[in-house]
């Protein structure tokens, strides 16, 4: 009976595809997806360049926008930042000691490479780049590699013709053949071994994440509670805890590059303790880019109003700056991020 | 590697409370009092006052002693913890569930806040009729409850060329076991129709990442839930809510979360995740692609590093874990003089289908050291092999897919530590 009553409100939203002969046993639930709707996110592409649109991005584009956008996480010749991905080198080792595993030396295929630049990054930006973006910073990540000339232009008509140089290091997965001796082997139980010689030893390393001592968090409390006295002994207005706290979610945004708080630490950004009303580019031990840098020592101040038009669009405050950011577009998350800042000053 | 008389893991903060009541205590059973015991003789705060009234804590959480039981990170392991890895306390937990609170989390671009109401799933492809479905909707179809464990393909992964992180958590805790409640993805794509040109889905995320993943139509049609519950509760944030892909048996990073696309295509898209990223390289530079079955393993959650023996000798509970991804666990074996002699375990409770089993060896401890091991056996015939077996196959380079069997060298103060022997 149920399933009659769903089907009478299936057939009014399905309206001209309920002549399908198999639809009476189905519940009728759901809609019919409108093209647009697939239109936005059907956008993965395959090997055999199905699904990759129209257009076209030159390794001289791709050099620039990679800057601009990549290189403060993957190096400016693609050759990684610290732990994040190196996407060029290590020709030549998958079979060595540590293989490094970039586009070059070891993706399969470029659909994956420009499918992935176009759907997920850059990182905390995602789907910000434009169709001939990709195509140029794809191309840009191959010339990194040495797999196209300088004057290269990548497109939707030249995509099949990039050779990608481990294409053939792939074999479907075979445990069941070259690991057919882990089935039905009667294992040993009785006089198995001789002697146990140790052989290594995880303590030798000592790369297991410690605990915190009870000395340590006693510690910390202590200077936390002296941090409260002072802060309940300061006459300036705190900030409104809502607008902090709404503040702490836009900070999401900004967490994959930056740090803020009592154990941090200068990653892709700096540490953002203090930085409310703080000269420019102040922030002991981290490297600034020269353009921020020049703009410091000129003297430049993140009071309220330039810290806005920063977070609103980073390059046109800071031209040559290295904050590859697409700028928080409400004012009102502006608002909240700074009042979020401010309460760590 | 000068000293090895003693398993070093003093360092270790919260190993000092336990053990420091370890030795003194050594006589092992019934051993008689010498004094009446205060904590029964006087009466106790708790005895004589009150505790919390109802509603204290509306949703509640572990009591306070228990803080200690969290998850944790390997902080070097990865860039960012936007994009990284922690590992589930297996060492402090008991039963086959996973409680959705301490079970570790996998993210590619943080975990993201999707409100129901928000929520549209979309089938698309090649199917009869391209459908968008509402949380509402999937609420409406006919649903199953299953117990299915959870592993991340990396489990393990950092112990490929020997031992090196000193903890069950860390080397074993990529893994989670819970109960779902879900509707079959076969439902789904039955409503939708699917053709027959179709081989495989293409599974895709809503957060940035998407985390796409190709899924061979047969597995589709096969076991796979679309699930928006788990051990009763909705999905926590970081598991995916409000609906996550559930692949019975298969490794983690194909449980998309968040999943809000399921594409019927006629190939794999080789996405990144499937190409650069869970691919396993060989000694020989070429790698396994699709090794998408976890492999039967097991490993002793109690004792071990983070999990000494802090009573002496005498009864001893020797306890861990047991699961694969191509059946029902049917025997484990656990050997204490690093694999002379094995014993089967006793199981909890018969193996089911792709999901944890507990396994118990009681043993009378004599205080001398062990080396502990636990081998497990599915219902396919697969035995767990050794880390070396494994090596002679694959090399050091593998990252994924690490099943060998794991060794924990006790001492005599019930210390462990994690080890690799002959």
């Amino acid at each position: 009976m149920s399933k009659f009553r769903n089907l009478v409100i299936g057939t009014a939203l399905v309206g001209t595809l309920t002549a399908a002969p198999a639809f009476a046993e189905k519940f009728g639930l759901g809609r019919p997806a409108l093209p647009e709707e697939i239109a936005a996110w059907n956008v993965d592409v395959a090997p055999d360049g199905t699904g990759l649109p129209e257009g076209s991005g030159s390794v001289e584009d791709g050099e620039r926008l990679f800057s601009d956008n990549c290189a403060v996480c993957h190096g400016e010749f693609a050759e990684g930042v610290g732990n994040w991905p190196k996407l060029a080198g290590g020709e030549g080792t998958l079979d060595h000691e540590d293989p490094l595993k970039t586009v070059g030396s070891y993706w399969p295929y470029l659909s994956t490479a420009w499918d992935y630049v176009h759907r997920s990054m850059p990182f905390g930006g995602a789907q910000s780049l434009s169709v001939d973006e990709v195509y140029a910073i794809t191309a840009y990540i191959l010339y990194s590699n040495y797999l196209v000339e300088e004057d290269f232009v990548l497109s939707n008509e030249n995509f099949l013709d990039v050779e990608m140089p481990n294409a053939d290091g792939f074999i479907v997965d075979d445990r069941e053949e070259a690991e057919a001796h882990f089935w039905n082997a009667e294992p040993c139980m009785e006089d198995c071994k001789d002697s146990v010689e140790i052989t290594m030893r995880a303590a030798v390393l000592d790369v297991t994440p410690e605990e915190e001592t009870d000395e340590v968090a006693t510690e910390q409390e202590e200077i936390t509670a002296a941090a409260d006295t002072q802060e309940a002994a300061a006459p300036v207005a705190a900030p409104d805890p809502e607008l902090v706290a709404a503040g702490e979610k836009v900070f999401r945004q900004c967490a994959s590059c930056h740090q803020i708080g009592e154990d941090a630490k200068h990653r892709v950004g700096p540490v953002l303790n203090g930085v409310v009303g703080r000269k420019v580019a102040q922030a002991e031990g981290f490297r600034y880019s020269p353009a921020l840098q020049e703009a410091g020592e000129e003297g430049m101040v993140w009071d309220h109003e330039t810290l806005d038009a920063y977070l609103e669009s980073p390059r046109d405050v800071i031209k040559r700056g290295r904050m590859s950011f697409q700028g928080l577009r409400k004012d009102e998350d502006r608002e909240a991020v700074i009042a979020y800042l401010r309460s760590f000053n | 590697m000068t000293d090895q008389s003693q398993p070093s893991t003093t360092r270790r903060g919260f190993i000092k409370a336990g053990l420091a009541t370890g030795g003194a205590i050594a006589a092992g059973g019934a051993a008689n009092a010498a004094e009446p015991d205060p904590l029964i003789t006087e009466i106790q705060p708790w005895a004589q006052g009150l505790g919390d009234g109802v509603d204290a804590v509306p949703y509640g959480l572990p009591i306070e002693y228990e803080d200690d039981v969290i998850r944790r990170n390997v902080e070097w392991l990865t860039a960012d913890t936007i994009s990284s890895i922690n590992f589930t306390p297996i060492h402090a937990l008991d039963g086959t569930i996973t409680p959705q609170g301490c079970a570790f989390e996998r993210h590619h671009s943080g975990a993201i806040e999707l409100r129901k109401q928000d929520y549209r799933l979309m089938i698309n492809g090649l199917v009869d009729r391209p459908l968008i479905f509402t949380y509402e909707d999937l609420e409406r179809f006919p649903r199953e409850n299953r117990v299915y464990f959870c592993e991340c393909a990396a489990n393990s992964g950092m112990e490929w060329a020997g031992a090196q992180l000193n903890g069950a958590q860390f080397t074993h805790g990529m893994i989670h076991n819970m109960e779902y409640s879900g509707v079959p993805l076969r439902t789904l794509l039955e409503e939708a129709g699917v053709q027959t040109e179709g081989k495989w889905i293409y599974v895709e995320g809503a957060d940035a990442s998407s985390n796409g993943r190709s899924i061979p139509l047969e597995k589709a049609m096969d076991d796979v839930l679309v699930a928006f519950k788990a051990n009763g509760e909705a999905l926590r944030k970081e598991h995916g809510y409000p609906v996550r892909l559930v692949v019975p048996g298969w490794e983690g990073n194909l449980w998309v979360k968040w999943l809000r696309r399921i594409e019927v295509t006629p190939q794999a898209i080789q996405s990144r995740e499937e190409t650069s990223k869970y691919t396993d390289t060989l000694a020989d530079g070429t790698s396994r692609k699709w090794t998408w079955e976890m492999d039967a393993k097991s490993v002793i959650t109690s004792p071990s590093p983070q999990s000494p023996i802090t009573h002496g000798p005498g009864p001893l509970v020797i306890t861990g874990l047991a699961w694969s991804g191509r059946g029902a666990i049917e025997r484990v074996d656990v050997t204490i003089d690093g694999g002379k002699t094995w014993q089967t375990a006793r199981l909890a409770q018969p193996g089911q289908d792709k999901a944890i089993s507990r396994f118990y060896l009681d043993i009378e401890w004599d205080g001398s050291e062990m080396f502990l091991q636990s081998r497990a056996v599915d219902s396919t015939g697969y035995v767990q092999p050794t880390k070396d077996q494994l090596r002679e196959v694959r090399g050091l380079n593998s990252i994924y897919h690490n099943n060998g069997i794991q060794t924990w060298w006790v001492n005599g103060n019930g210390e462990a530590e994690n080890v690799e022997i002959s």
